[in-house]
């Protein structure tokens, strides 16, 4: 019994096919712009915004009361969601992904997403409590208006390692010493790996000159066979704390959790320079709700918010009012509070502009050996 | 729905293949137009593609440094399917053949543990194999070592962490393949004298080819283009071609360079996998 | 010889004791490897300090902190949304594609496996954003929607694969006689074919569901506010550790998995037996 099938011709059937994926795809790739070009969206005006806010922030980064005290304060819904670095944030962004109303990038990322024209300006006048800044958290040199970001949390990074095992260091020295082969970590970010090989050459982190970042890579490649590892600093602790390695290069806040509970491990800032890393909150060209967005970023720089934060994340407030209310815990700790002469060996990350790439390409080929 | 005689189209294979065709056709043929577009572009330094003709993107990837990467990139992917099919091949064999009326139980467990996040799993394999993890204590209490000894971190924890993540990928393929072996045909050659061996070589193991093949593709491609577990478990000092990419889009922002670093490791799998198949023989993925 | 009858019988149904005890001692060890994180697991979500690594005492608090984050309680409720809906359209559109490339000898087929292929092989980095560039130019809002439209364009190939593994070296004789017999062609795909491709398609099924559950490149690029999928919420915690909290839940997921497979079994067994 044989049954008819219906025949449509294969080249009819391709042709068709072909036509739709060639049109389709002209479309879209005469459509795509990799940047957002700045709509201003409702030039803050408060009045006609609904109560909502899109938080786009690290993850683990606020207090149990930082958002729903805002959103008691001013019956503002808040949602928040997770990114987990800087590079991604900026290529969602770039990419035309957004929604977002407040975002928390990093030091050198604000300054690449002000020439990328992803942020758009603050109006300050809605955010008196910038007062409460501490002046070494104002004119950073990524955003020396502060025209587009306000400072959130800060930190360092440095080493946390096990005294009792060690003996007292204060230098990168340490983490090229050949006594402590196979129980080193340094942390897998090329500006802060890098860059410790630049501060140990006395260099600076930002360094663009050719012949200082081959000596550093020169450095890296001689460190290499000392080290586990290149981790997140999030690894490097535990490392440190179950006695898997002995020295860890890590950012501040995880080297606290450490130093708290174990009283063997110690965390320094090393000589001759460390660096200084500060995020920031930022409003995303386009956002739909910017006047909200200046109200979250004035209530976070109240003091007693600011303290609460740094209670919870064990990160440092660049909020001068909020410091009063933080925990003896904290404070009591040199690491947690430096004092101004360490303070004047750090340095700020900044953005490199084109040798980015060769930044990169070292830390490949280090990598890669 | 009989096989259709002949090389023509009919208007049921139109309709079997039609959703297929959209879905694959708008999600993942413009991408890839796109991609392609962005290799011969220029990268802008902070991201952001100039679309023109500049095939210099491609020419940068026969720099040494990043060769040596394709080629560990392919070994590891090798090494990683024959690892995977020498362990995932007997269990599959033991739930298909001997698991009776378990064996969708026996299935489902062996995926479960793939439904935690892989980010813990692998934190969990940093604490047994540290220096004073579970595996060193044991080892230790046994007497078989007397110091611990580095088991993560290098090279050989990569090789576990990329078997243990991909081990499902072989297992499922070989596992609806060998289910549907008939018990009979083994018994039969068993009852012509062949031996168990004889038997599993000859007609078991050739009837579960496309299961093997379709195992090993599933494994092989994706393994290509990992950059977790290197990461995780290797102290980030294995660089692989994933590792790359993601590097050259988010880091160093070179989205032209990228996405030529892309079309290449796709033209290499592509052509490694066509290869295969015509080695094995394509008409074992075909029906009877 | 041994005789293979089936009913009523022991499960291991073999023939010679040794070689099966070697396989099932295999099968065991494999599973342990799999299952030896998960321990890990399972014994720090009940850590008293906030690590998932170092061991500082007994606590419940991170399944009590589990009931009142509702954030990560949402991300729960939307990966497994996005999972389910993926994977069944995933899986009817794989097993349909496969079918066509088993059953049918047609030109221009060499093309559509290697696109098949090919649609495994693109990074993830690079599907993430081009989807994203591609679904801001066609004006679709990012959420849900698009994260299940993503995550059914790559993982209907591996179905596609699996399903193919299933139906290769399968005789179509039955089909044509059930159509012979007078069957339409409905009839015969949904009561004989379908039968009889069942478990390849589950396998299909089983990976694409979890291939998306704990997907982030791409899920990160596509989605949008307030559709934060569990991974998005844990791999972005890398930077500042990793809360115990997650290993409540996964602890949690296991166990209700784990009886909802079992006792399901139980049920399957004993239906069986009947």
């Amino acid at each position: 019994m044989k049954r008819r099938d219906a025949r449509i011709s294969r080249g009819r059937f391709l042709k068709v096919m072909g036509a739709a994926g060639v049109a389709g795809s002209t479309l879209s790739v005469l459509a795509c712009q990799p940047n957002t070009s700045p709509s201003q969206g409702g030039g803050g005006g408060g009045g006609s915004e609904e109560k909502q806010l899109n938080l786009y922030n690290w993850s683990e980064y606020v207090a149990e009361s930082t958002i729903p005290g805002f959103e008691e304060q001013t019956g503002i819904q808040v949602t928040q969601d997770f990114f987990s670095s800087n590079e991604d944030l900026l290529a969602k962004l770039q990419a035309g992904g957004s929604g977002y109303d407040v975002i928390v990038p990093s030091d050198y990322m604000v300054s690449i997403m002000i020439k990328s024209d992803v942020l758009q300006p603050l109006d300050k006048s809605k955010i008196p409590n910038m007062k409460n800044l501490s002046p070494n958290f104002r004119g950073l040199p990524y955003d020396p208006d502060d025209e587009y970001s306000v400072a959130y949390q800060w930190g360092t990074t440095g080493i946390l390692y096990n005294r009792a095992e060690v003996g007292k260091i204060d230098s990168w020295d340490a983490m090229w010493n050949p006594e402590f082969e196979g129980q080193i970590a340094m942390i897998n970010d090329v500006r802060e790996t890098l860059g410790a090989a630049l501060y140990r050459l006395g260099y600076s982190v930002n360094s663009t000159d050719q012949e200082q970042l081959q000596e550093a890579k020169a450095a890296l490649l001689e460190q290499k066979p000392l080290l586990r590892g290149y981790f997140a600093s999030t690894e490097n602790r535990p490392l440190v704390q179950n006695g898997d390695i002995l020295l860890g290069h890590v950012f501040s806040g995880d080297a606290i959790t450490a130093v708290i509970e174990n009283e063997d491990l110690e965390y320094i800032i090393p000589r001759p320079r460390a660096t200084r890393w500060i995020d920031n909150m930022a409003i995303p060209a386009g956002a739909q709700h910017p006047g909200n967005a200046h109200k979250f970023i004035n209530y976070i720089l109240e003091a007693k918010v600011g303290a609460d934060l740094s209670n919870y994340t064990y990160y440092g407030t660049p909020n001068e009012a909020s410091l009063p209310m933080l925990d003896k815990e904290l404070t009591e700790l040199p690491s947690f509070n430096p004092p101004d002469e360490v303070f004047d060996r750090l340095e700020v990350i900044e953005d490199t502009g084109e040798t980015t790439r060769e930044y990169e390409r070292i830390f490949t080929e280090v990598k890669s050996a | 729905m009989g096989r259709s005689k002949g090389r023509g189209w009919s208007l049921g294979l139109a309709g079997l293949l039609g959703p297929v065709a959209f879905w694959l056709g708008l999600f993942f043929f413009v991408p890839l137009l796109m991609i392609l577009a962005y290799s011969f572009g220029t990268s802008g330094v902070y991201g952001g593609i100039t679309l023109g003709f500049n095939p210099t993107n491609y020419l940068k990837v026969f720099d040494p440094l990043y060769l040596e990467i394709v080629v560990r990139t392919l070994f590891i992917a090798t090494l990683n399917t024959l690892l995977c099919l020498a362990l995932g091949y007997p269990l599959a064999y033991f739930i298909a053949l001997k698991g009776g009326s378990w064996k969708h139980a026996l299935i489902l467990l062996v995926m479960i543990p793939f439904w935690t996040s892989l980010l813990l799993r692998a934190y969990a394999w940093v604490v047994i194999l540290g220096g004073n993890g579970l595996a060193n204590r044991t080892l230790q209490f046994l007497g078989i070592t007397d110091e611990p000894l580095t088991l993560i971190f290098t090279p050989q924890a990569v090789t576990m962490g990329m078997v243990y993540s991909y081990l499902p990928f072989m297992i499922l393929p070989l596992y609806a393949a060998l289910e549907k072996f008939d018990v009979r045909l083994k018994e039969a050659a068993q009852d012509l004298g062949a031996s168990r061996w004889q038997t599993f070589w000859r007609v078991t193991f050739p009837l579960s080819m496309p299961g093997v093949i379709a195992g090993s593709i599933l494994v092989f491609i994706p393994s290509a283009g990992e950059f977790v577990i290197p990461n995780l478990l290797g102290g980030s000092r294995t660089v692989m071609m994933g590792n790359l990419i993601q590097q050259q889009f988010l880091n160093a922002r070179d989205w032209a360079f990228g996405s030529a670093l892309s079309v290449m490791l796709a033209v290499l799998l592509l052509g490694a996998i066509l290869f295969y198949i015509r080695r094995v023989g394509a008409e074992k993925l075909e029906g009877v | 010889m041994a005789a293979s009858s089936t009913k009523g019988g022991p499960v291991y149904k073999g023939l010679g004791k040794v070689p099966d005890w070697g396989l099932v001692l295999f099968a065991g060890l494999v599973y342990v490897f799999l299952y030896a994180p998960i321990l890990v697991l399972v014994f720090f979500s009940f850590n008293s300090s906030k690590s998932t690594q170092v061991w500082t005492g007994f606590s419940l608090r991170w399944y009590g902190e589990l009931l009142r984050d509702q954030s990560v309680i949402d991300a729960l409720k939307t990966s497994l949304t996005v999972g389910i809906t993926a994977t069944a359209i995933a899986t009817v559109i794989g097993t349909l594609t496969a079918l066509a490339l088993t059953r049918h000898a047609f030109r221009g087929r060499t093309i559509a496996d290697s696109t098949i292929y090919a649609a495994t092989v693109m990074p993830e980095i690079v599907v993430g954003v081009s989807l994203l560039v591609f679904f801001v130019a066609a004006g679709l809002a990012l959420g849900i929607t698009t994260i299940i439209i993503a995550h059914v364009a790559f993982t209907i190939s591996f179905v596609t694969i699996v399903v193919r593994a299933r139906l290769a070296g399968m005789d179509s004789s039955i089909e044509e006689a059930a159509q012979d017999l007078g069957a339409n062609p409905l009839q015969t795909f949904l009561r004989v074919t379908l039968p009889l491709i069942l478990p390849g398609v589950m396998a299909g099924a089983l990976l694409a569901f979890t291939l998306s559950f704990d997907d982030f490149v791409i899920t990160f690029f596509v989605s949008g506010v307030g559709s934060s999928t569990l991974p998005l919420k844990i791999y972005s915690m890398i930077k500042f550790g990793v809360s115990p909290v997650i290993n409540a839940l996964s602890t949690v997921i296991l166990v209700t998995t784990m009886i909802l497979i079992l006792g399901g079994s139980r049920l399957f067994v004993r239906s069986e037996r009947a």
